[in-house]
């Protein structure tokens, strides 16, 4: 049984994330765990008087634990609701077995233990606290797609039924085994695909182009392949406007933490820019 | 090495605010105890003050604990007094660089575990030696002193303990110096004051090479210094650590607490300061405050190091009476007041660990010692309730030529007497027979009981077979990792 962990976390993405959830759940014919971690408690007592007291310690100790324990209390009635309400309409789809999980702790943590059992992680771009204007992607998001060994759905706002994807290629280790995983998953069987390089028009792209949409065609896909000079970020967003897709496949981060901290990263700089549901493969 | 930048952000940046707040509430409460604790140890306070500067800075970048205070401690101080008294400054510095490299030493070789042998009763023995050893240390300031004093320590102790009841807003330490300086300057009182005690930092510190003649003699007066001072060192921070755990509901990283806390004693020692550790009521008052992340320890190092020069003129002006005041609220507020209460409440052996922990410390002036002494106590006392458990029933054949001995429990060096005065060596028998199979035979004690046990029957003719010795033997092999075999466990609880 193929199981799909989708991430909750209270912000408007959880329907979104619910949503594709219950569409690749349906196509996979997997089971789905909805999972909402309780970020760390961070209770602070307003005592500047610089004392201690007799029994300052155990005083204290008692007083952050108070004030944790009604934080948490409120935390985790919130929790519960929101995950009820995820496992509510992800059963409204059509989905038989849902089942939720509540945890406390770090998110990054804990979604690196759930998924040992999962096939698909589905998260949320951004997060509750996340800026909108501002294009921000969520803090963990990065974190995750970076830690995570399962391939991960990074959703939208809101879901749209998905037709048409883009898979976005370069021809790197991460590129090949997506356009493998894809052209084998039942998850996108039937569907069209726009397979988009972005670059330079060589021999050697045009050859590796080629027989990456043999491959796809070969699992079942409609498939256009083109190869766009250009940055990534701008060729990919471009053609997700011009084609209409609903969706964008890729392999992930290729350079290293601290190289992306200099020259910037493909993956995040794609995510960003790109408004439709996108699916990351290690 | 992953650098886990998420988690460097966390502890770096998680808390900003309630870290610089918390950060400076930490400094003035530094101040006074750098300068006390360096008079404790009978060298200038400006050594205090230098160590509590670098020790704080470089614990919170290289630290375990996020949160968590480290400075110039009374801890450290009262171990150094012999040493700054019969060899000068200048070795107690070289003491303090050594302590610093076995610390390092410590925590490369992961020794940070050993804090799971020290039990809650040794932990209370050392914060109520500490506070003792703290409050006797002001002794010298409150006997044969002009009335005046006590004067100016009551009020002292009234502003420490009455204003937080009025506001929280201001730290209560500070205000209580203020006012006695004021006091002090305005009504021109004859009182000794900070400026009597030695000098104070003018300037940076620098980088120096300590002022001593490179042999090995120096390394022979220095290292039992060091030694004591980097045990109790560590047994304070990892201590503080677990206390900060506790209050924050986090863990911490106790063998790089320990390369921390090394590294920061070498700083130290190279700017002319004294040997440190974590502070536990400085790191309750952190936590108290709001701080939470490394921000808060590096802000109240560098804070205090700042105040100290601005303010130097100022600070030599501060009366006596006004540090003895503040280290007495210190030493109240690190005593455990429950624990005399729970004396009784106890059980008998773990209240004489504690009270022998203190014993220990107040004797020798030494918390290593004392600790030392707990910890040993405490072993024995577990080993005498251990040996307890353990049990030799025994069956006639109708015949009465045949006995079977069945033995249960833990057969140790403390049970090995009651396993042999279990048998009955004058019953004429043609055979016997031992069954360990639900025994644990733990070290050569008791293989040698079993032995002798087997000799002594087979002296008076009878014939010995013991089975289930494989499986009762199988704890000796000293494979500490027995527990983590499949089923092993179930082994030592079951059969």
């Amino acid at each position: 049984m193929t199981m799909v962990l989708a991430c909750i976390d209270g912000s408007i993405y959880s329907h979104s994330v619910a949503d594709h959830a219950a569409w690749a759940a349906k196509r996979l014919g997997a089971s789905v765990e909805t999972l909402q971690v309780l970020g760390r408690r961070e209770a602070a007592s307003s005592d500047r008087s610089g004392r201690i007291v007799a029994g300052a310690r155990r005083q204290l100790l008692e007083e952050l634990a108070t004030l944790d324990a009604e934080r948490a209390k409120l935390l985790q009635r919130q929790g519960r609701l929101d995950l009820e309400e995820a496992r509510t309409r992800i059963e409204a789809a059509g989905v038989a077995a849902v089942a939720t999980t509540l945890r406390n702790g770090d998110l990054l943590e804990t979604v690196a233990e759930r998924e040992a059992g999962a096939d698909l992680v589905v998260i949320g771009k951004r997060g509750e606290a996340a800026d909108f204007a501002k294009l921000h992607l969520g803090s963990n998001l990065e974190r995750i797609v970076r830690a995570s060994t399962r391939p991960i759905l990074v959703t939208s706002r809101a879901f749209h039924p998905i037709r048409r994807f883009l898979l976005a290629f370069d021809g790197r280790a991460s590129a090949l085994k997506a356009v493998d995983a894809v052209s084998r998953s039942p998850l996108f069987a039937g569907l069209t695909c726009d397979l988009v390089t972005a670059g330079a028009e060589t021999a050697e792209a045009r050859q590796r182009l080629d027989a990456a949409a043999a491959q796809l065609r070969a699992g079942g896909m409609t498939v256009s392949a083109r190869i766009a000079p250009g940055q990534p970020d701008v060729v990919i967003g471009a053609a997700v406007e011009r084609d209409g897709a609903d969706m964008v496949v890729m392999g992930a981060y290729a350079h290293s933490r601290l190289r992306s901290l200099v020259i910037g990263s493909t993956t995040s700089e794609l995510i960003r820019a790109c408004n439709t549901p996108i699916m990351v493969y290690r | 090495m992953k650098v886990n930048w998420a988690r460097l952000r966390h502890e770096w940046l998680g808390n900003v605010r309630g870290d610089l707040v918390a950060g400076l509430v930490v400094a003035l409460a530094l101040i006074p105890e750098a300068i006390a604790f360096s008079i404790i140890a009978g060298v200038d306070p400006q050594v205090g003050l230098f160590a509590s500067f670098s020790i704080a800075v470089i614990v919170a970048i290289t630290g375990g604990r996020p949160g968590m205070i480290s400075a110039a401690t009374a801890a450290t101080a009262v171990l150094m007094v012999t040493l700054v008294r019969e060899h000068g400054l200048q070795y107690l510095l070289v003491a303090t660089i050594l302590a610093g490299v076995l610390q390092v030493a410590a925590g490369a070789l992961r020794l940070g575990g050993l804090m799971r042998f020290v039990s809650r009763s040794v932990m209370t023995g050392f914060v109520n030696a500490l506070a003792i050893l703290i409050f006797l240390a002001q002794i010298p300031e409150l006997v044969g002193v002009p009335p005046l004093t006590y004067a100016m320590v009551a009020a002292g102790l009234a502003i420490l303990y009455l204003m937080p009841m009025v506001t929280k807003a201001a730290p209560a330490p500070l205000v209580c110096i203020a006012a006695l300086t004021a006091a002090a300057i305005v009504f021109r009182l004859d009182v000794r004051t900070v400026g009597d005690m030695g000098a104070l930092p003018t300037a940076l510190p620098v980088f120096l090479l300590p002022d001593v003649p490179p042999t090995f003699e120096t390394l022979l007066i220095v290292l039992p210094y060091s030694a004591a001072v980097a045990a109790v060192g560590l047994l304070e921070s990892l201590m503080t650590a677990s206390i900060v755990d506790e209050l924050t509901d986090t863990t911490s990283q106790r063998n790089r607490e320990c390369v921390g806390q090394g590294l920061a004693n070498i700083g130290a020692g190279f700017i002319g300061g004294m040997a440190g550790c974590a502070m536990i009521g400085q790191s309750i008052i952190n936590i108290q405050s709001g701080g939470r992340g490394r921000l808060s320890c590096l802000f109240a190092g560098a804070a205090l190091l700042f105040m100290i020069l601005v303010l130097g003129e100022w600070v030599a002006q501060i009366p006596m009476a006004a540090l003895v005041a503040v280290m007495l609220m210190v030493s109240i507020g690190t005593f455990s007041w429950s624990s005399i209460s729970k004396l009784r409440e106890h059980p008998a052996s773990s209240s004489i660990v504690m009270l022998a922990t203190v014993v220990g410390v107040v004797l020798t002036h030494n918390l290593a010692i004392g600790v030392l002494l707990g910890v040993l106590l405490s072993g024995l006392f577990f080993a005498g309730k251990i040996a307890q458990i353990f049990r030799v029933r025994s069956s006639l054949s109708p015949d009465g030529t045949h006995r079977a001995y069945i033995v249960e429990g833990q057969v140790f060096f403390a049970s090995s007497d009651a396993f042999l005065a279990a048998f009955d060596f004058r019953e004429a028998l043609e055979r016997v027979t031992i069954d360990l199979s639900r025994a644990h035979i733990w070290d050569i004690s008791s293989v040698a009981a079993l032995d002798m046990a087997v000799l002594k029957f087979r002296r008076e003719g009878a014939e010995v077979s013991v089975i289930g010795l494989n499986e009762a033997s199988e704890t000796i092999v000293d494979k500490l990792g027995i527990a983590e075999k499949p089923g092993a466990l179930d082994k030592l609880m079951g059969h």
